[in-house]
Parts: structure tokens; C-alpha cells; sequence
């Protein structure tokens, strides 16, 4: 069997490309488009895309992870309860917990901890969300839209519990959207520490 | 005309040159060759220098805003009533009001500068009350603050350099180019003694006669070739004093490049000279004004690509500036310089670009002629409307502006779109492009004007315009 080889010819150039001034006039014709387009037209109808920064803010997606908060419970404690399992997940493992017992006759005594310490350090954090997806109860979430704000000193970046509960999310609330079940309710399943399944 | 009103009138265009090409055009053009190239590429540009005002000055701005608007509401409904009025009288002829015309013109130039100020310093005020209380002006402070910045910027000399010749350079690019300004004509001749007065269509004016330019030198546009090609000596010699390797090959590249390009500019242009019959420039704009302007003749259009082409290539800029050509030469013979010495070569090659625009529209586009503007005021198939001298003169040298300021919109437009030649290409444009077709383009004009077909072809198109 011969071997068939195909001979593409190697693309010439054309009179019009050789003489310039046609190809030029062209290219000009394109820049000037381009020119009068983005100059003459409204913002919203020319190609721009420079965002004027501190005036305008180029929105963020909406499952942007921005800086922590620690959600609340309907009175206001953390619905933290210590279990550690986030900072075990956290790779850049910023996350300090100091787990508590409640005192004794307290409803949630015996059924579950809290932390007594919870603190993030946010220069070590490396936001990547790895703690909301640990968390069983939902307590630890980064929905709140926000950077960091700057400051001019490491140990400002250390955010403890009252500082992570005083973040609300993005619709304004330090509440979740998952209803939680106290003991006591008549809503809870009466699993606790005593009563097993 | 008396010694004083010479010297004066003489130091009033120097003034106004000035101000026009280093005061206005080459700050204006830095913006806007920035903003433009944005524009083409889809950003926005440098608009972020701003002066920023203390709360007190931007309430008491923001409470002369509605006083502002109603006086210019009131001031220009007042004018547009004399306009009215200023039309009639011009166009019937007659005069039926009680009042004089010259009261009538004189009350509405007041009102309309007083309305055209109100409506300015509205809208200037509301570009400043941002509600941050900047003053941003579109981006236009940046040039400002790029003087501030080339002025308090550190001067480096290079230990090894020739120091004199090193500080000589930038200033021998700039002189120049500025003096290329003085043969300039930016509008016909200004007849003082009847400033205010309706001229006669034709015919000699008696008195004295300013021409408006700064020099009418009899050599005109040769002045303008030899001065131009001083600034080469200022980019050998910054070149070669910078003891800089690239600084010096870019200092060669200059040299060479705009020796040649000199010989086509000049070679381009003969055919216009043949047909003008004067090397001065205000008989060239005279006799486009008598006749047509000269990029109407296809002979001469050839001439001004070819021109264009020959004067890009000399002011040393994109497609053609090899000497700067920062990919292989980091910056050329620029590459040694910083502060104020950097800041004149950018200058001066800015106000390059405004006098080739000038020079174009002078020698191709009808400099100061303005379309159906006679000296007696406009004329548009039969109707027309008598116009004073002052008056004729000022929209003479705004349009003349206007024409220049369209040329260096294209020139930037060129600039943002060629890419770089190569510098074997440069030279064979040069040489065995431009020439032999410039002097192809005389032979042509030649025989034209010996068999009386550009006689003919200016008396046709003398016949349509």
C-alpha cells in the first residue's frame, strides 16, 4: 500500500494583504466600531467591564464563603455544642474549642456540651469551608457576604465566641432556616444521654 | 500700523500658540490617548485622580445648585428671545424695533455668555458634587498628576554619561517642536480697525492688517521641515549620552529612520506646492479657500496618505516607533531618562502630533476655511447671514481647531491599531515605497499642469462648490 500524502498549500497572502492600506483600513474600521460603541453608548449597552471599585462592588455568587458566624438559638445562645467535629476538619486547623459542661437540672444537661472558648484565628483560616460541612448541627456557617475587615494588629483577627455570634448572615438574621428541637419541646425525640434509642 | 499694536498683537499669538499646544492639547492628548486606547480595548481608563473637597465647600456648593439652574433657565430664555429677534433683522433685513441692532446684538452676546456660564458652572458643579464630594472631570486631573509626579520624581543621571549632552537632548526634542508652531495660520488675516465691523465680501480693506499667525515667513513650510528635523539631534544625542547600549541603538534607529523619512516628507508634498504656487502657508489656506480644499484633487489625496504615512514615521510613533521599541530595546534612547527630562521628550512628541495635525489640515483640509463661511459671514445656497468681523475670525480659528483636533483622534486611532513594523520594513517603505511613488506623484502633476487639466479640473470643481 502507497503511502498518500496530502499537500496543504501554505495559506499565500492576498494582493489586498501585501498592499496594506486595504487590511490597515480595515483594522482601522474595527478599532474605530470598538471606539464609538464603548464611548457613545450608555454603560449598560457598551462592552466596558472595568467595575469603578469603591463606588460599585461586582456581586458575589451566591455560596461566596465570606467571614465565620456562629448561628444562635431562638434564646440567643450558641447552637454550637462542642462536638469538635469542625475544628478535627479543619485542614489549617485555625479552630480552638474549649468544650463546657451545662450545670446539673439544666434541660440540656447530660444531652449535649457547649464551648466555653470558640475562637477562629481568620489570617490562618484558608476559607475553605470545610467546618460548615463538618458541623451536625449547623451552628458554624459562611454565609455572611463579608471580608474581613482590615485592621493593623494579628490578635484583632482572633475572633472569639461573642464576636462570632454578633455576625449575622446575609439575610440579616443570626438565626438558620433548620428549626431546632430542644429538650423539653414536645417537638424532641427524648434521646438523651439516659434514654437511648 | 503703529510699533506698539505690532509687538503687542505679535506677542498675544505667541501667548495663544502656547497655550493652545503646551497648555491645552499636549496635557488634553496624554488623557486621551490613554482613555481612547481604553476605550478600543474595552476599559475604562485612567478616571480616578480626583481632588477631594471638605464637607463645609460641598454643602455650600450643593446649595447653589437651584439658584444656578433657574438663573440659567431665566438668562436663556432671555437670549433665545434676542436671537429670535437678531434673526429676523437678519434675514428681512430691516430693523422694525425701536431698538438699534448693534443694542440688540450686544444685549444678547450678554445674556448668552451669562446663560453659556450658568449652564457651565451647573454642570461643572454637578460633575463636583458627587455625593463623596470628589472632583474626578472624566479622568482629566490625571495629566496633573502626572506632572506633579514627573516634577517631584527622582532626575537619574547615569555616572558614566555625558552630562551636558545628557540635559541638552530633551530640550532640543521640545524647542523644536513648539517652533514649528510660529508659520502656523489659525485664521485670515484680522483687520484691526474694523474688528466690529460687517466686512465687504471682496476687495482691499484699508488699515491695519494682522496676519494670525505668530511669523509669515516667505520659506513657510521649509521652516516647518527644518525645524523638525532639529529633533533628531535631540534623540542622537540623548542616545548616545546616556551610555546605554539600547539607548544608543535606539538613538541610531532615530536618526536614521527620520533622515529618511525627512526626504519623503518633503518629496510628498511638492505636488501640493505646484498646485498652491506658494510655499507660504496662509497662501496655501488663501488659495483653498478661493478655490477647493486640496484633498479633492485625487493627485494631491494620494499625496496626503503618503504624507501621513512619511509624518507618522517622523514623530517616531506606532506603527513606526522602532527607536523607542520597548520589546527589544527596552525603551530606546528614552531608557536612561526619568522626572522632567522624560517628561519634555513626551511633551514634545505630543505637541508633534498637534502640529502634524495642523500642518494636515493647513495643507490638505482648507486650514482655517470654514464651508460656505465668507468675510462677510455664511452664505448656504442663497440664504445668508452677515456676520462682524470678530465673529467671522473667531469661528475661523475654532473650526481650525476642530480640524486639528479630529487629526490627532486619528492619529491616536492609528496609533492603537498598526502593529509595530519591522525595521527592514521601515526602510523599504521608505525607500522603494514613498519615494519612487512621491516622485511618480510630481511627474503626474507635472503633466497635469502642463496640459491645462488641473486648470480645468479646479474651474469644474470651483463651479460646484
Amino acid at each position: 500500500m502507497t503511502v498518500t500524502v496530502k499537500v496543504i498549500k501554505k495559506p499565500g497572502r492576498t494582493v489586498a494583504e501585501q498592499v496594506y492600506l486595504p487590511e490597515a483600513a480595515k483594522g482601522l474600521g474595527f478599532a474605530m466600531k470598538r471606539f464609538f460603541k464603548n464611548t457613545l453608548k450608555p454603560a449598560d449597552k457598551n462592552d466596558i467591564d472595568t467595575v469603578k471599585y469603591p463606588e460599585e462592588k461586582r456581586d458575589y455568587p451566591e455560596r461566596f464563603r465570606g467571614v465565620h458566624r456562629l448561628t444562635q438559638r431562638t434564646d440567643g445562645s450558641p447552637r454550637c455544642v462542642a462536638c469538635l467535629c469542625c475544628s478535627t476538619a479543619c485542614p489549617a486547623q485555625c479552630i480552638h474549642i474549649e468544650p463546657a459542661e451545662y450545670e446539673p437540672g439544666d434541660p440540656r444537661y447530660g444531652y449535649e456540651r457547649f464551648p466555653e472558648v470558640f475562637v477562629i484565628d481568620e489570617l490562618r483560616c484558608i476559607f475553605c469551608g470545610y467546618c460548615v460541612e463538618a458541623c451536625p448541627c449547623d451552628a458554624i456557617r459562611m454565609d455572611t457576604g463579608m471580608h474581613m475587615p482590615p485592621s493593623t494588629a494579628r490578635d484583632h483577627f482572633l475572633y472569639d465566641k461573642e464576636t462570632l455570634l454578633s455576625i449575622p448572615g446575609k439575610d440579616g438574621t443570626y438565626l438558620t432556616a433548620n428549626p431546632r428541637h430542644e429538650p423539653g419541646d414536645p417537638s424532641h425525640p427524648g434521646i438523651d444521654r439516659e434514654h437511648g434509642h | 500700523m503703529s510699533t506698539q499694536v505690532l509687538v503687542l498683537s505679535s506677542i498675544l499669538k505667541i501667548v495663544f500658540v502656547l497655550i493652545v499646544t503646551v497648555g491645552v492639547f499636549a496635557p488634553v492628548l496624554i488623557w486621551a490617548e490613554r482613555r481612547q486606547s481604553a476605550m478600543i480595548q474595552d476599559r475604562l481608563g485612567p478616571s480616578r485622580a480626583a481632588i477631594v473637597l471638605p464637607p463645609s465647600a460641598v454643602a455650600l456648593i450643593d446649595k447653589a445648585r437651584l439658584p444656578m439652574w433657574r438663573g440659567f433657565a431665566l438668562t436663556g430664555v432671555i437670549a433665545v428671545v434676542f436671537l429670535v429677534g437678531l434673526t429676523y433683522v437678519a434675514v428681512v433685513g430691516t430693523n422694525p424695533l425701536p431698538v438699534s441692532t448693534a443694542t440688540l446684538t450686544w444685549t444678547f452676546i450678554g445674556f448668552g455668555a451669562a446663560a453659556l456660564l450658568l449652564r457651565i458652572g451647573y454642570g461643572v458643579h454637578s460633575m463636583i458634587v458627587r455625593n463623596d464630594g470628589k472632583i474626578m472631570l472624566l479622568g482629566l486631573l490625571h495629566p496633573l498628576a502626572d506632572a506633579v509626579k514627573f516634577i517631584f520624581k527622582e532626575d537619574f543621571v547615569p555616572p558614566k554619561s555625558d552630562k551636558f549632552l545628557f540635559a541638552a537632548g530633551p530640550i532640543i526634542a521640545l524647542i523644536p517642536a513648539i517652533a514649528a508652531f510660529a508659520v502656523i495660520p489659525f485664521a485670515s488675516t484680522l483687520h484691526l480697525d474694523h474688528w466690529n465691523q460687517v466686512l465687504p465680501r471682496t476687495g482691499e480693506i484699508s488699515g491695519a492688517a494682522i496676519p494670525m499667525q505668530v511669523a509669515s515667513l516667505n520659506v513657510g513650510i521649509l521652516f516647518i521641515f527644518a525645524i523638525a528635523s532639529t529633533g533628531i539631534i535631540g534623540a542622537a544625542i540623548s542616545g548616545y549620552a546616556s551610555d546605554n547600549k539600547f539607548s544608543l541603538l535606539g538613538g541610531i534607529r532615530a536618526a536614521s529612520q527620520m533622515v529618511s523619512y525627512e526626504v519623503v516628507l518633503g518629496l510628498t508634498l511638492v505636488p501640493a506646492f505646484m498646485v498652491y504656487r506658494s510655499l507660504r502657508l496662509e497662501d496655501m489656506a488663501e488659495w483653498q479657500h478661493i478655490h477647493s480644499w486640496g484633498i479633492f484633487n485625487p493627485l494631491l489625496a494620494l499625496s496626503f496618505v503618503m504624507f501621513f504615512t512619511a509624518a507618522i514615521a517622523e514623530t517616531k510613533r506606532v506603527p513606526f516607533d522602532l527607536p523607542e521599541g520597548e520589546s527589544e530595546l527596552v525603551g530606546g534612547y528614552l531608557t536612561e531618562y526619568s522626572g522632567m527630562k522624560f517628561g519634555m521628550f513626551f511633551m514634545g512628541e505630543f505637541v508633534e502630533v498637534v502640529s502634524l495635525g495642523a500642518i494636515a489640515s493647513i495643507l490638505f483640509f482648507g486650514a482655517w476655511d470654514v464651508p460656505f463661511l465668507e468675510r462677510d459671514g455664511f452664505h448656504i445656497f442663497g440664504l445668508s447671514l452677515q456676520l462682524q468681523h470678530w465673529m467671522v475670525i473667531l469661528i475661523q480659528v475654532l473650526f481650525f481647531l476642530l480640524k486639528i483636533i479630529v487629526f490627532i483622534w486619528f492619529q491616536l486611532m492609528i496609533r492603537w491599531t498598526m502593529p509595530r513594523f519591522r525595521y527592514d520594513q521601515l526602510m523599504k517603505l521608505c525607500w522603494k515605497g514613498l519615494l519612487p511613488l512621491s516622485l511618480i506623484n510630481i511627474l503626474l502633476m507635472g503633466a497635469l499642469i502642463l496640459s491645462g487639466g488641473l486648470q480645468k479640473y479646479v474651474d469644474l470643481l470651483d463651479r460646484i462648490f
